[in-house]
């Protein structure tokens, strides 16, 4: 690529970060009531962490404070990483929703370009939002971050927004292969994730079957690699075998994910299924 | 990156025997028992547009106008045949396509809560238009359209339609393309604003060196707009010539909807059909 080619990508990527971002700035009400919902989402699972003494769980065999912060840890994952999902998700769709399809599509941009500004906006969103999640919840639930390390658990989350994005672009062809219904799908590969990673327990407890599945989850990776780094104090160095996993995955979901959409967009213009209409 | 110039010499258009078909379920009690069809949209259409010209192409609606505008945007792939955009072959060559061209289609597809000025600095970036005032050439344009530079930060979806079909104009012109395609550009405009969107277009032939291709079933606007005009109907190529040409062969008095009714056996729609298709 040369570098006035590299130069042209850059600005396109830049500019559909800046168009999620003034998308963003534009519903920000709505943004407001998602954050709310977020915020309520976990600390529901947080009082219910609680709640266990209540109900007659004894600290003495279950400690109370280390589950509380392995099911937070799960569900400020779970809400990161389905806020990440879902926006690289229904990037197409929005675009068919608003009537942009076209217009996008026929930019001389790359599509690698396209989603991957999508996507960087929605991990640098995503990960302002769950910030802000975190402290209303250390606050709140004035958790025992001692064991914690928080680099490693950094490094985790960082490793696993790879896969993430390539499961992402993945799931955003479907409204190409299907513009009435294709987005919905992304819903329940969402709940299959939800299902199969071990969010709220452990994958052990899950039928082979599904234990299978989880394998194959980067989610059940980064679940695991992050609640290792905050209860259990692991160094970065304990955890490469898990970043590797999720490098691994990131390395074959983000090419073929590509070569899938690729695919699905010739699909769709040689059937004519670019248009708003369908 | 390829060559991202018109090659010399070549037309600003040149499609052969081009041809693409669309699946039609036909009727049927059952979906298991429903046959289908094909339907062309394009039937072994052929055609030079030279550079430089407002070239105009009439029809009904289904008549396969706006289908030749969506393969020579990139947006569809044809069945048969070739399509070049000043040389370039519009499969093969895609990226190269992209670069020289840009359209204006019936519908003004912009992110409806994001400003004009939002809409057009996103359009910008993905054209690598120069990021230094890049605000100012947008308000230049937008003034040079009549807008009022006070809708420049206001929602898109606050202002009127023919507003916004300027501002689809002017995100078409800020990125300076060598083939503008306009498809119905002024259907379903007020009469005021329509006139508005030919000056404009006047304007742009007048002042550059774009060559204009302008979809219509409005035969004033294609007399008053176009140097050359090419009927279809059924995805064929009917006529083809100068208003003046295509007149003097049917008759002294003939008008270009007499020349349409003539060669295609059809009128043109009419009014209420044109504002339902709107």
């Amino acid at each position: 690529m040369s570098v006035r080619a590299a130069r042209l990508e850059a600005s396109a990527f830049g500019g559909f970060f800046e168009r999620q971002a003034n998308l963003y700035k534009r519903y920000w009400l709505w943004e407001v009531a998602w954050f709310a919902y977020g915020l309520v989402s976990v600390l529901s699972i947080g009082y219910l962490a609680s709640g266990l003494g209540a109900l007659g769980y004894d600290s003495s065999h279950v400690d109370l404070r280390q589950t509380q912060l392995y099911l937070l840890v799960g569900s400020l994952l779970w809400g990161y990483m389905s806020f990440v999902f879902f926006e690289v998700a229904f990037a197409i769709a929005w675009e068919r929703w608003e009537g942009t399809i076209e217009y996008t599509f026929m930019a001389p941009v790359h599509r690698v370009t396209h989603l991957m500004g999508v996507c960087c906006f929605a991990v640098v969103y995503g990960l302002f939002r769950t910030a802000l999640v975190t402290l209303a919840v250390v606050f709140l639930f004035h958790l025992d971050l001692s064991h914690a390390d928080l680099l490693s658990a950094a490094a985790v989350l960082a490793i696993s927004t790879i896969p993430l994005i390539g499961l992402g672009i993945f799931t955003s062809m479907l409204p190409m292969l299907s513009p009435e219904k294709g987005e919905q799908l992304a819903i329940a590969v969402q709940g299959m994730l939800l299902l199969v990673s071990g969010v709220y327990y452990p994958v052990s407890v899950l039928p082979v079957y599904f234990r299978v599945a989880g394998d194959l989850s980067p989610l059940t990776y980064t679940l695991s690699g992050i609640r290792e780094a905050m209860l259990h104090h692991r160094p970065v160095g304990e955890l490469l075998p898990t970043l590797g996993i999720l490098a691994l995955m990131g390395a074959v979901l983000i090419p073929s994910g590509l070569w899938c959409f690729a695919r699905a967009e010739q699909r769709a213009k040689r059937l004519g299924l670019l248009k708003r209409s369908g | 990156m390829a060559v991202l110039e018109p090659i010399a010499e070549a037309p600003a258009v040149e499609v052969v025997n081009l041809s693409k078909t669309f699946r039609r379920a036909e009727k049927g009690a059952h979906w298991w028992t429903r046959a289908s069809s094909q339907k062309y949209a394009l039937e072994d259409v052929s055609l030079v547009i030279a550079r430089n010209q407002v070239t105009g192409i009439i029809g009904a609606n289904g008549s396969g106008k706006s289908t030749l505008i969506r393969v020579l945007s990139t947006l569809l792939l044809p069945d048969r045949g070739t399509a070049r955009v000043f040389g370039h072959d519009v499969v093969s060559q895609t990226a190269v396509v992209q670069r020289l061209i840009n359209r204006v289609s019936v519908e003004a597809s912009f992110f409806k809560e994001m400003s004009p000025w939002e809409n057009l600095s996103y359009a910008g970036r993905l054209y690598g238009t120069e990021g230094s005032g890049r605000r100012m050439r947008a308000s230049d344009v937008l003034e040079r359209l009549g807008l009022p530079l006070d809708t420049m930060d206001r929602p898109m979806k606050h202002l009127s339609r023919g507003q916004q079909q300027k501002v689809a104009i002017a995100r078409s012109l800020l990125t300076s393309p060598t083939l503008l395609l306009m498809d119905e550009p002024t259907t379903g405009l007020d009469p005021r604003s329509k006139r508005e969107v030919q000056a404009l277009v006047a304007m742009v032939h007048a002042e550059g060196d774009a060559t204009v291709l302008i979809c219509t079933h409005d035969l004033q606007e294609a007399e008053a707009l176009c140097e050359r005009v090419v009927i279809m109907d059924g995805g064929r190529v009917l006529a083809d010539g100068t208003p003046a040409e295509l007149r003097a062969a049917h008759g002294p008095d003939a008008t270009l909807e007499d020349v349409f009714m003539k060669v295609s056996g059809k009128e043109l729609l009419t009014l209420e059909d044109e504002e339902g298709a709107a």
